[in-house]
């Protein structure tokens, strides 16, 4: 008798490690969010089978929530635009942290380190940069531009060397806050590099920074290996004397596409997708599509990009090959296609469309659907893999 | 006097049919709510309290001209990202929202 007691007690025992284990014993590299953004919601899932883990409730406002990940890939920052940051542990699907640090905020870059998480606000305008594992204040960088006023940011990212770089809308300047010495950045400021700049992307060596505006047709250069030459304007005027159609979305450069030495960038107010010579920084080419571009992504082997379109076109995927530049393939999944992300290898693309409260999976070579998902007005897909790039 | 109920309801489909030339229909309605919500949200946040473009909460339109707003709505604002909807909503169209906004957007 006693033998049976102790051998069962054994093996509840062996059952209850197993399954204590069976919590842990599992990696990141597959899994991702989902933004809901009208429910303050996300879905964290896997990218293998193509299911959904968790439901994790309360961020608040998520409009235009942005996310970056621990270089653990254990835990997701989420920028919401009630100004939460809010860290999320997507192997438990939990919230383990969530401060509100300031009004209105639009974007975050975590530090070459890990160390650092940095929010570009809205209101009141500026970045302020945390502690990835506290989410305590660091530093305060209010951005008052050279009249004095305080100006919304954008383009946030992170750069080589403990730097952030970002941009401000009504100021017209791009900033690099340095934290290499310490939690007291050093500020070096770009002045009057363009009518209000609408979004910044840095190229995945970490080398340029480049800001798209919005007040005129061009882009602002920046090469941090030579900070000291100043920015630069890139394409100016690639528009110009076209009469240019109402912007009803802003295009975003952040997942940006690059192929080779081509840079593929959306063109703002016209039906194009501008091609951009890396070595020489001029324009190459224009692919004609089927609307306004939102997102113009390069599958990660770039032999394909992939884009998305402003209100009212935003039913619409194309697909562009890239050496022969041409739209080859063209989906219509439903309408409000918000965002696409590649698996990191780039055999699968995951897709969100907001108002068929669905996510999409698609097969990138023969773009046959894999997968779909329920998600409540799903738009920004950010999977693990975007902790090991600069810029993501 | 048998036809008196169906000329009560031609009558009264007259009636709505005129409305919905200035005021959109109720499904119109709703898709406009959707559109204010998720598309202009994108600028103004999806609860209207800004975000690259100002406030939309009833608070911050208190007292601005219902006209000039629904003209900033169907002609844009000049040197800023707010663009002409014209070509998107009629303007009666514009009116409602500017109507709602202010009294606060529906669920």
């Amino acid at each position: 008798m006693k033998g049976i007691i102790k051998s069962s007690f054994i093996a509840l025992i062996a059952v209850a490690v197993m399954s204590l284990s069976g919590c842990v014993t599992r990696g990141t590299g597959d899994l991702g969010i989902i933004v809901e953004r009208a429910s303050g919601s996300l879905k964290v899932i896997e990218t293998t089978g193509q299911t959904e883990l968790y439901t994790v409730q309360g961020l608040g406002d998520l409009s235009h929530a942005s996310a970056v990940y621990s270089r653990d890939e254990q835990f997701a920052y989420i920028f919401g635009r009630d100004g939460g940051l809010t860290k999320v542990d997507v192997l438990a699907g939990k919230i383990v942290n969530r401060v509100i640090q300031g009004g209105n905020s639009i974007g975050g870059a975590i530090s070459q380190d890990g160390r650092l998480v940095a929010v570009s606000n809205y209101k009141p305008g500026g970045v302020k940069v945390f502690d990835s594992k506290t989410l305590e204040l660091v530093a305060d960088i209010p951005a008052i531009d050279a009249d004095g006023v305080r100006s919304k940011v954008i383009g946030l990212v992170d750069a080589p060397g403990q730097k952030f770089v970002f941009s401000l809308y009504d100021g017209g300047e791009t900033w690099i806050a340095d934290f290499s010495k310490g939690n007291q950045p050093k500020i070096t400021k770009f002045k009057n590099i363009g009518k209000l700049p609408y979004d910044g992307l840095i190229t995945d060596d970490g080398r340029y920074y480049i800001a798209g505006l919005f007040g005129e047709d061009g882009l602002a250069k920046l090469d941090l290996w030579h900070p000291e030459k100043g920015m630069s304007r890139i394409l100016d005027g690639y528009g110009k004397g076209e009469k240019k159609l109402p912007v009803y979305k802003m295009p975003h450069l952040e997942g940006w596409a690059k192929a080779g030495d081509q840079l593929f960038l959306p063109a703002v107010g016209r039906h194009e997708v501008l091609i951009v010579d890396q070595r020489t920084w001029k324009e190459v080419g224009r692919i004609p599509v089927y609307g306004q571009p939102v997102f113009v992504v390069a599958r990660p082997d770039g032999r394909q990009v992939w884009v998305n379109f402003a209100y009212p076109l935003n039913d619409t995927l194309q697909v562009i090959d890239v050496p022969s530049q041409k739209v080859i393939h063209e989906f219509k999944p439903g309408k409000a296609i918000l965002h696409m992300e590649f698996t990191p290898r780039g055999e699968q693309v995951w897709v969100s469309v907001r108002d068929a409260d669905r996510v999409d999976v698609y097969d990138t070579e023969t773009f046959k659907k894999l997968a779909e998902l329920e998600a409540k007005k799903p738009s920004g897909i950010f999977l693990t893999a975007r902790a090991h790039r600069t810029g993501l | 006097m048998r036809n008196l109920p169906i000329i009560l309801a031609l009558a009264l489909f007259a009636t709505s049919s005129l409305a919905a030339a200035e005021k959109p229909s109720v499904q119109r309605q709703g898709e406009l709510v959707n559109l204010v919500r998720q598309d202009c949200g994108s600028c103004h946040g999806l609860t209207m309290k800004g975000g690259l473009g100002s406030s939309l909460l009833p608070k911050d339109l208190e007292g601005k001209d219902s006209e000039t707003l629904v003209e900033i709505v169907l002609d844009g604002l000049h040197e800023t990202p707010m663009p002409p909807w014209r070509a998107q909503f009629a303007e009666g169209e514009a009116e409602w929202i500017i109507e709602q906004l202010k009294k606060g957007l529906p669920e």
